[in-house]
């Protein structure tokens, strides 16, 4: 039982391959986000990591202000960073469609800086500890490793959310309205559909996905103000590598990062932070579209 | 040291009246008027606010050959700067180098991380490009964090100024702003030749339509690749000066909050223009300096004004002032 695998104890390995799956389940569900904005809005959304971060806060705020707890914060958190997100859209975003993409990223970052300096300033850079909810503490043996139940439960619920949606994008009339508007927005005005509002809602679906990520991550790393700023640059690298073109492609690309960084953390942990990043250079030499992309 | 930097100056005023036409003598006269300016102005001011300006100027001036006349918009500029502050910091502390040879080498340094990260992010092009070069250059910044002779988050503090050529004895504050101010007007007198070369006349057009050009026979890919050397070995002249003038070489050079800083006083003071990253600098660092006296969040006024500029001020300071004057909208 006790052996080892290339020289390093099974716990060990397990261990770190669950923090990369977890690190996964995350870069998938903010990639997700992305590619569906990009898809429809050509904006490359740089305040994802930002709306990422007000998530946990809104879900931090929600128990601390008015004792709501996570299972309706997982609900309410979301809508109210997708609320917030289609403001910005209708508001800001909505000015910049006919200009060169490039200003839609300048503007997101100017929403990310002032976003993520707000927090700052009202709650400093320290974290605020999240509880696990009482239905999910404790853990379970699996026999070659121990499994936290929170731990667990955010793999599956990143799971469950990346196949609905990559279902409803898919499968469902509303989807095919979506992708067809993505191919010729103005052919399917012309069939009678609301495209300003399609977009107005899919930038808000795309940030919402944020949100909830923000909830699931906050009682596993704590609720701060930088926690979204980082990641966002990998999520970044993670969408080059896996390439915008296909939604089904930028969430298995967020799970196999995670995995890989974790396996590094095993072997050479001090390349860890920039593994993603040499990938990323690697895949470009190789494949500038990225795996699951298409040159144009 | 004023000699030196003075004929510099002088050469790039003579040479931007080249051609003789009467607007031109103007912008001769302008142009000696400015520099005069400068070479007076720390009599009036508080010398490091103004090596700082410069330093920042030049930096922003070196992304702007990129954005502004390559169309390429490079969110990973900290990185050069960052890492020739580090290797000049190094050069001169560690190794005992002279101050002019530290900043040679840190811009070298620059130079090679700029030809590395080139090759990688032409491949890409538009927002594309715009990801890469901010992923490199979070891999630069974990790089600063981990590796033994940047120091961590302490970075390479008391940075000895020295003596410039054995001659000038950079502790002095007037031979230091001097001194920035020839590293300065080098610096964009090389932009403003790259600008007017044929070779700036192929990355305008390759900006403009790069099918085109490329239809045209240009093997667009090697002046884009250029051009990105260029300025990254620009920035990084400015970030090694930067390291003398402050003693200091920290992390705060090459987070993704100084390429953002960069780029707003790019798109501040006039994208594609000679002087708007120079106005735009000069902006940025003195609100900067006030915002630190009050209790106001510095990144929510920055990316209030990001917000404000991307929405209604796209062409930017000096852009605006061109297209009000009808003269020529590009090059000012």
């Amino acid at each position: 039982m006790m052996g080892t695998i290339f020289g390093i104890p099974p716990q060990a390995l397990f261990g770190q391959l669950l923090l990369g799956l977890i690190n996964g389940s995350f870069y998938a569900l903010l990639s997700l986000g992305l590619a569906v904005i990009f898809g429809m809005l050509n904006v490359i959304n740089f305040a994802h990591g930002a709306l990422y971060m007000m998530g946990a806060f809104v879900a931090w705020l929600l128990l601390n202000q008015l004792g709501i707890g996570y299972w309706w914060a997982l609900l309410l958190a979301p809508l109210i960073v997708g609320a917030f997100g289609a403001v910005l859209e209708k508001t800001l975003l909505s000015r910049l469609y006919k200009l060169d993409h490039l200003y839609g990223l300048l503007l997101t970052f100017g929403l990310a800086l002032i976003v993520e300096g707000a927090f700052r300033h009202q709650y400093g850079v320290s974290g605020q500890p999240y509880p696990i909810p009482a239905e999910l503490s404790g853990g379970r043996n699996l026999g070659f490793m121990f499994l936290p139940n929170y731990r667990g439960w955010v793999v599956v619920a990143s799971l469950i959310v990346c196949i609905s949606t990559w279902i409803a994008i898919e499968k469902t009339k509303l989807g095919a309205y979506l992708r067809a508007a993505t191919e010729n927005p103005v052919l399917v005005q012309a069939f009678g559909i609301n495209v300003p509002r399609m977009v107005t809602l899919t930038y808000a679906f795309g940030v919402a996905l944020a949100g909830l990520a923000g909830v699931l991550a906050a009682p596993i790393y704590q609720v701060s103000p930088l926690m979204g700023s980082h990641l966002i640059i990998v999520v970044f690298a993670v969408v080059v590598i896996g390439g915008m073109g296909s939604i089904l492609g930028a969430v298995l690309t967020g799970y196999g990062l995670g995995l890989l960084e974790g396996l590094t953390k095993v072997f050479y942990p001090e390349a860890s932070n920039i593994v993603v990043f040499v990938i990323m250079a690697v895949v470009l030499m190789v494949k500038p579209a990225g795996l699951f992309g298409r040159e144009r | 040291m004023s000699l030196h930097s003075q004929s510099s100056g002088r050469a790039s005023a003579q040479a931007a009246g080249a051609p003789a036409t009467a607007g031109l003598t103007l912008a001769r006269v302008g142009a000696l008027v400015v520099l005069a300016g400068l070479l007076a102005v720390p009599f009036l001011l508080y010398p490091v606010f103004l090596m700082k300006v410069l330093c920042f100027a030049l930096f922003a001036c070196a992304f702007n050959l990129l954005i502004g006349f390559g169309g390429l918009l490079s969110f990973g500029h900290a990185a050069f700067f960052g890492s020739a502050a580090y290797v000049t910091a190094h050069a001169v502390k560690v190794w005992g180098w002279s101050p002019e040879l530290g900043i040679l080498l840190g811009t070298l340094a620059a130079a090679l991380l700029g030809l590395v990260f080139g090759i990688i992010a032409i491949r890409r092009q538009g927002i594309y490009f715009a990801m890469i070069t901010l992923a490199l250059s979070q891999m630069v910044y974990f790089l600063a964090l981990q590796l033994p002779f940047t120091h961590g988050e302490d970075g390479i503090q008391a940075v000895p100024r020295g003596v410039l050529f054995g001659v000038f004895d950079l502790n002095n504050p007037l031979e230091m702003y001097y001194t920035v101010l020839g590293v300065f007007l080098i610096g964009f007198f090389i932009i403003w030749r790259a600008v007017h070369s044929p070779f700036g006349q192929v990355l305008k057009a390759i900006r403009e339509n790069e099918a085109r050009a490329i239809s045209l026979g240009y093997r667009t890919d090697r002046y884009k690749l250029l051009a990105f050397v260029l300025s990254a070995t620009l920035a990084g002249l400015a970030g090694g000066t930067k390291a003398i003038v402050f003693q200091l070489a920290t992390l705060t050079d090459v987070t993704w909050q100084m390429s953002g800083e960069v780029v707003l006083m790019t798109l501040l003071g006039g994208m594609g223009t000679l002087t708007g990253p120079v106005i735009g600098a000069a902006l940025v660092v003195t609100l900067e300096n006030y915002l630190a006296a009050t209790s106001l969040p510095v990144p929510v006024v920055i990316g209030c004004i990001f917000v404000v500029c991307v929405l209604v001020f796209r062409r930017g300071i000096a852009g605006e002032i061109a297209a009000r004057f009808g003269k020529q909208s590009r090059n000012v």
